[in-house]
Order: structure tokens, then C-alpha cells, then sequence
């Protein structure tokens, strides 16, 4: 067994573009769910959302920043929609009513009504819709390694994406650093921790609410954006799973901190990696399938996200005092 | 607001050794999935050729033919950054390509060596683009049958997550659905597709009145029971194509073990939970890593790819300008009476008037005498049943069952419980049929597979309008 490759592989999930969008997508999810306490069950439709609105619109050729912004925009649009309905509802409402949406998006970005936009099932290339992000790269193209990790410069999969990914990560942990110490912050945790005590206050609880779901649902867009620029759009790999690691990823690094959900990406994927790579190497394949070693994969995810809901509900970093889960 | 069930039941003294009945069942599950591993996949693996790991990438696929049949002998060519190479499908219809480099692959159909008389689904579709990554499995899948233009709904409506499987719509069940989908609004066609609606509608139910009754005892929403669905499908599988019992006791074998595992959960699960005293939205996000370990375990054991419970075509019979399947007509005989069982049950015995109490408000229901624990136990082996013998109809409605035949419909279900009133059984059953109805009949104006979507759309509209549901009563909700 060669444990050195092993050990390079699950390293290089420390930092990969993957690790980066799903600690992006928690960060945004730890706004909804750790600061305001409100379940959204569909985080990976504003996922897909803002992947499908960058990428859509990055083929029309808008400018990078405009794709952004469109991006940012749609899942605004969504946000907006799911809140209305249900952020004067019990808590388990919204988590129904958001994870339908995301179905709904998926199940209207698969539909061949829409080929000409969004591919259908087999979704949009990557190489339609990276231009102007590669392009955007001040630095010459071209392969880079550092150690044992090496990388195109720019391309696809490259040290630019991971360069920008982690950059944006930093920036949404400042951001929320510096909410959760904010006025605006403790209305928030107030509202998780009792959401009458704060409308006897004088706040308007539904405004706080959605401001929250519309924050952290634009985090999660440029989340998906960073999730394909190594990819491509497949509507069928951003569904109803997709939001259950993001959320795995927040309850093991711990929700309703800064860094919990970036200790959690990082963990999650680099124990995954190191789980189906060890089972490669010491289960001959006529034992266990290549894909049946994924499976085995996601089975422990599954029973992970139980355990840790039952025994550890604060996570990694979280603190059990500050966090008791319960439904507004 | 519900008042929720746990709150009496807080009230018993924890004991330590509850966490360690939890460990243990983590552990026999474990225990179990290695056992398996000698026995399942050994049938299965003798074909495989392509074995994805750190420096391969596999392109894989099953090409079978209109009837379900394997299509052996069928040539493609896969070309894309790491070079070309061919592939030709097995006895089995099974191909697939190792890569050595990551990146787009365009996969290509040799129409000429399809099986006599073999056309492509989506003839559009070929060649076809993947993307593969190092380490992983890719998938191309080419479906055969009667050629569909592009925008008129070539997917057929299967709602599958990520791979291959073939969701409900894509069997011979719905052939009558699939093929009256042309343009047009005619008589007979709204006819077909009312009588379609009732159909699903109907056997939607048998599964939404258990998540009602599991809602309205415990408060609990429970996310994994599109599994107890998908399970009560496999089972049947299991019993008729692995073991090779006839359909009519395979199917009771599933309902009955389907049941049993309602007993497991709560038993080993729920009640420790309960007793714990965690909260309602833990338990509902325990509810979710226990859908995704076990729609992960019936894809280790199963794969990705449709089950079929019966192979057989099944008959069709005319009743005026509808067609139905005789399979279908019978399926819809055993869930009438499989309702009707759970409305006496509610309406006409003991039991069932105490899981109403204990529904209604558990604290004074313990206080006046009735066992809210053993209620609630009754409810979940009943609720499980029902959604085992749910599984078994739907699979063989639509054809065949997969690891996801639960999964797709559990949105619906979820639709139908709040469309009828969180927590009320009839309105789950109501629901159900509306939900079913405009399932079916949506498709008179949209797009085929968009049906799935238009359902959902009715549930956020119901929150919007009557939170309460139909049938629900008009309390503060939230």
C-alpha cells in the first residue's frame, strides 16, 4: 500500500475548489441556520441557481462581474420567494417549502424544455462558460507544483479557482466575524433564541428573517459558481444530497461559529477521501465495486450526520449552551 | 400550534444505557453491510471491466431495448482529452471505458449495431457529452424506444438524483401515459390521464397517510420515509427475481417486513431519542442522514439501475376510453381496501380512537390512561406497512423499482400531508388524490417531465393561501 499517494491525495483536499464551495455554501447555510435558527432544506437549489445564472449568462457574454451579479441576483429573486410564504410559519414549513424549491429548480433545469439554456440533464460543458473567469487570472498560463501538488495555473481544476475560492471564503468568514458581533447579529441570535422576545422588543422579526435568508442564500450562489468553474452544470449532481453535506459540513465543524464550517468542509472531505482511498488500496475489487466503495462513502455521511445530531448537536467548535436547536 | 409529543414523554427519568442501544444498532448496521458484501455483489461484479481509482476514470452504461431486454453487442466510441477507444456491450447490455485523464468525453452510439428494430429515444442525444473525473464513475445512458422530438418531454419525467437510476415514468406501466402525450387536449386523453391521476393519486396516499399519522402522533417530519417506500419495492424484487417466490407472497413478505422495521426504528430509535429528550428538529435531521445511509445501502446492494418486480408485460384491458393494466386495476383493489383498513381502524376501533387522542394532545391522552408509547409504536409499524406495500404498487405501476423510487416521491408525499393538513390522516388522503391529479393532468400543458415540479408548485401556493391545509383546522401555525 502506498500510503505516501494516499496521504498526498487527502491533503490536497485540504484546499481543493470543492472544500472551498462547500465551506462557502455552510457559511451561508451557518447565516440561516446558526445566526437566525431558520431550517433551510434547499440550500443546494440557490446552489445551482447561481451556477446556472453565472454560467447562463457568462454564454450570452456578459462580463465576469455581471455573471456575478446575475448570479447573486437570481438567488436573491428565489430567497424572496420561498420567505414570503413561510417566515411567518413554524420552522418545519420552511425546510419543507425550501426543499421543494430546489427540487423544482433542478427538475426545471433537467426538463428538455429548456435545452437551449441549461443542456437539459447532461447540463452545461465547463469549457462554455470558464472563459472570462480564466481569462480574469493575472498570471501567465501554464503548470505550477507546490511539493507534491501540481496544478495548471489557470485551467479548469487549477491554483487560480483555488486561489479565488479561499479568497472568498476568507472574506464571507470576516463577514460573518463581524455580524455576529453587529446590532443586526444579536437581533438575529436573538430571534433564534426567542423569536417573541424580540418582536416585544420592537423588531420587525420577518424583515430580520428574510434579510437572513436573502444573505445567506447570495453566499451559497457564489458558492455554486465556485462549485463548477472546475466542472460543469449537472443539475442531477446539485440535488436534495448535495444540501445534506452542506449541512453535515455545519453540524461537524459546528453551526453559529466563524470557523466551524470551514473545519468542516475540510474535515468532511479530507476523512472522505481518506476512507474510499484506503478501501481501494486494501479491498481487492472483486470484493467491493469502485462505485460501491462511494456508496460505502455516503453511508457513513448518512450515519455521521445522526451521531452527530444526537451526541454532538454544537459540533466541533460550537458551544452546546449557545446552541440548543429548536424550531420557530 | 401542535402540542408535540415528546413533552410527556420528557418527563421519564433518562437512563445512561440509552446511548449504548443507539451504538449497538450503529454497529449491527455495520455489521450487516460488511456481511452483505460477500453474499450480493459477487453476482454482480463478474461483468465489471472498468475500476475507478486515483489515475482512472470510468465511462460506464446499460443499453437496454424498448422491452427491457439487454442490448448486447452494441458498439460505442468514447473520445475526449485522454484518447479514443471503443466499447461493445455484454450479455447483460453493461459497457464501459477507463480514462486516464479527467475532462469531457464524447460519447458516441453505433446506431447500425443496435438490435434489429432498436432506435434511439433521443436520437438528439447522440453523440452524447460526459464529464469524468479521476477516481470516479461517469454515466451515459442512451434509452431506446419510438424516437421523441427534443422539447416534447424526451426524459419522460424521471426525477433521478445523480447516476442512473430510472425514476417512476420510465417503465412499460406508464406506455398508455407515454404515449397519449402528444399535443393536443382531446376527450379521451383528459379522460386517460383523470383516471392516470386517480391511479397515483391512490397509491401516493397508501404512503403519505403514514407520514400523516407519524407527524400527527410524534410532531416528527420524517424525511426517510421515501425509504420505508423504495424498501417495500426492493423487497418484493428481492422476493420475486432473487428468490423466486411468486408476486403475491413476495409482496406480503415485503409489507410484513416492512412493518417490522417501523417496530425496529422506533424501538431501537425514536423511543431512545424520544426519552433522551431531543429536540424535534434534531430528530428531523436524524430523519435525513438515516434517508441518505439508507438510499446509500440499497445502492450498494442493489445498484443504481431500474429493478424490475415482474418481467412479464403486463396486460391492458379497455374500460371505455381508458386504458389500464390489469396488474394496475388489481393494485388499485388492494389499496382501496388497505385505506379503508386504516379508516375502520381510526374511525371504528379502540386503538385507533386512542392514536387520535395521543394525536390530539398526548398529555392529557397519558393522563386519561391510554400507553402514548405503545400508540405511537403501532402508528410507526403502521405507517411503515403501508409505505412497504405503497413501494410494491408503485414498482409495479411504473414497471420496475429502484433505489430512488421512494426518494422522487417523497416531495409529493410531503406535498400531499400539508395540502391536506399537517398531521391529518384523511387530509393526507385527499391530498394525495389532488396532488395525484394534478400530477397527471398538468400535463396537459406542461411539459412532461416538469410534471413532478408542478405539484411542488401547488404546495407553496396551499402555504401561501391556507397554511392549515384542506382539511386541517384554522389554529395558529408558527
Amino acid at each position: 500500500m502506498d500510503w505516501t499517494r494516499i496521504l498526498t491525495l487527502v491533503v490536497a483536499e485540504f484546499f481543493a475548489p470543492t472544500t472551498a464551495a462547500y465551506a462557502l455554501a455552510a457559511i451561508g447555510l451557518n447565516i440561516h441556520f446558526g445566526l437566525t435558527g431558520l431550517l433551510n432544506m434547499g440550500q443546494a437549489g440557490f446552489m445551482l441557481l447561481g451556477a446556472y445564472g453565472f454560467a447562463i449568462s457568462t454564454i450570452a457574454g456578459w462580463p465576469l462581474w455581471a455573471a456575478v451579479l446575475v448570479a447573486i441576483a437570481a438567488a436573491t429573486v428565489f430567497a424572496l420567494i420561498l420567505g414570503i410564504p413561510t417566515l411567518k410559519l413554524r420552522g418545519d414549513y420552511l425546510a419543507i417549502v425550501t426543499i421543494a424549491a430546489a427540487e423544482i429548480v433542478r427538475l426545471v433545469g433537467r426538463s428538455t424544455t429548456f435545452t437551449d439554456l441549461t443542456g437539459a440533464s447532461s447540463g452545461l460543458r465547463g469549457n462554455q462558460y470558464k472563459g472570462s473567469f480564466q481569462d480574469a487570472s493575472p498570471f501567465p498560463d501554464g503548470t505550477w507544483a507546490l511539493g507534491p501538488f501540481e496544478y495548471a495555473v489557470n485551467a479548469s481544476n487549477s491554483w487560480w479557482v483555488r486561489l479565488v475560492g479561499w479568497a472568498v471564503v476568507a472574506l464571507a468568514c470576516l463577514l460573518v466575524w463581524l455580524l455576529i458581533r453587529s446590532p443586526w447579529g444579536r437581533v438575529l441570535k436573538g430571534i433564534r433564541e426567542d423569536e417573541d422576545a424580540v418582536r416585544s422588543l420592537g423588531k420587525n422579526v420577518y424583515s430580520y428573517k428574510m434579510q437572513s435568508l436573502v444573505l445567506g442564500g447570495a453566499i451559497g450562489a457564489v458558492a455554486g459558481i465556485l462549485y463548477v468553474l472546475p466542472r460543469a452544470v449537472q443539475p442531477d449532481s446539485m440535488g436534495r444530497s448535495m444540501t445534506f453535506f452542506v449541512w453535515t459540513i455545519l453540524l461537524l465543524g459546528g453551526a453559529a461559529t466563524v470557523f466551524g464550517p470551514v473545519l468542516g468542509s475540510i474535515i468532511f472531505w479530507a476523512v472522505l477521501a481518506l476512507v474510499k482511498l484506503t478501501m481501494r488500496e486494501t479491498i481487492p475489487t472483486t470484493v467491493l465495486r469502485s462505485e460501491q466503495i462511494e456508496q460505502f462513502g455516503w453511508i457513513i455521511v448518512g450515519v455521521a450526520l445522526m451521531l452527530l445530531i444526537i451526541f454532538r448537536p454544537q459540533g466541533i467548535l460550537g458551544d452546546k449552551k449557545e446552541l440548543a436547536i429548536h424550531a420557530h | 400550534m401542535r402540542p408535540v409529543a415528546a413533552d410527556p414523554l420528557a418527563g421519564s427519568p433518562p437512563r445512561a444505557a440509552r446511548p449504548l442501544t443507539l451504538l449497538l444498532l450503529v454497529a449491527a448496521f455495520l455489521t450487516w453491510s460488511v456481511l452483505g458484501l460477500a453474499t450480493a455483489p459477487s453476482a454482480r461484479a463478474a461483468t465489471q471491466a472498468c475500476v475507478a481509482d486515483a489515475a482512472t476514470g470510468c465511462i460506464n452504461g446499460t443499453i437496454r431495448t424498448s422491452a427491457g431486454a439487454p442490448a448486447a453487442g452494441t458498439t460505442l466510441t468514447v473520445d475526449g482529452p485522454g484518447g479514443e477507444s471503443t466499447a461493445t456491450t455484454d450479455a447483460e447490455g453493461r459497457w464501459s471505458v477507463a480514462v486516464t485523464e479527467a475532462g469531457e468525453y464524447e460519447v458516441t452510439l453505433d446506431t447500425a449495431t443496435l438490435p434489429a428494430g432498436e432506435t434511439l429515444r433521443l436520437p438528439d442525444q447522440n453523440p452524447r457529452v460526459v464529464q469524468v473525473n479521476l477516481g470516479s464513475s461517469s454515466v451515459a445512458l442512451f434509452p431506446l424506444g419510438a424516437p421523441v422530438e427534443a422539447p416534447a418531454g424526451g426524459d419522460d419525467g424521471s426525477t433521478d438524483e445523480p447516476s442512473a437510476a430510472p425514476a417512476p415514468g420510465s417503465g412499460t406501466g406508464q406506455a398508455a401515459t407515454a404515449a397519449s402525450s402528444g399535443s393536443g387536449i382531446t376527450a379521451a386523453r383528459v379522460a386517460q390521464l383523470t383516471v392516470n391521476g386517480l391511479v397515483f393519486g391512490t397509491l401516493l396516499a397508501l404512503a403519505s397517510v403514514g407520514l400523516s399519522l407519524i407527524y400527527g402522533t410524534t410532531g416528527l417530519s420524517n424525511f426517510a420515509h421515501g425509504e420505508q417506500v423504495s424498501l417495500g419495492g426492493i423487497l418484493a424484487y428481492v422476493g420475486t427475481q432473487l428468490v423466486g417466490l411468486p408476486l403475491v407472497p413476495s409482496a406480503i413478505i415485503a409489507v410484513a417486513i416492512g412493518a417490522a422495521t417501523g417496530w425496529l426504528q422506533d424501538t431501537f430509535l425514536w423511543r431512545p431519542l424520544r426519552r433522551r429528550g431531543v429536540g424535534m428538529i434534531q430528530q428531523m435531521i436524524v430523519t435525513i442522514g438515516l434517508s441518505m445511509a439508507i438510499s446509500y445501502v440499497f445502492q450498494f446492494f442493489f445498484g443504481a439501475g431500474p429493478l424490475r418486480i415482474v418481467t412479464d408485460t403486463p396486460q391492458s384491458v379497455m374500460i371505455g376510453p381508458v386504458r389500464l393494466t390489469v396488474t394496475t386495476l388489481i393494485s388499485m383493489g388492494v389499496a382501496a381496501v388497505a385505506l379503508g383498513g386504516v379508516a375502520y381502524f381510526l374511525l371504528g376501533t379502540r386503538a385507533g380512537r386512542a392514536t387520535r387522542a395521543v394525536a390530539d394532545n398526548p398529555a392529557l391522552s397519558a393522563a386519561s390512561g391510554i400507553s402514548v408509547n405503545r400508540m405511537i409504536r403501532l402508528v410507526w409499524v403502521l405507517g411503515a406497512g403501508l409505505a412497504a406495500l405503497g413501494g410494491v404498487l408503485v414498482g409495479l405501476y411504473f414497471g420496475a423499482t429502484s433505489w430512488y423510487s421512494g426518494g422522487a416521491l417523497l416531495l409529493l408525499m410531503f406535498a400531499a400531508v400539508t395540502l391536506g393538513g399537517l398531521g391529518a390522516a384523511f387530509g393526507a388522503l385527499a391530498g394525495s388524490i389532488v396532488i395525484g391529479l394534478v400530477v397527471e393532468l398538468s400535463s396537459l400543458w406542461i411539459p412532461i417531465d416538469m410534471r413532478y415540479a408542478s405539484a411542488l408548485v401547488i404546495l407553496i401556493l396551499v402555504l401561501l393561501v391556507r397554511p392549515q391545509g384542506i382539511l386541517g383546522r384554522a389554529t395558529r401555525v408558527g
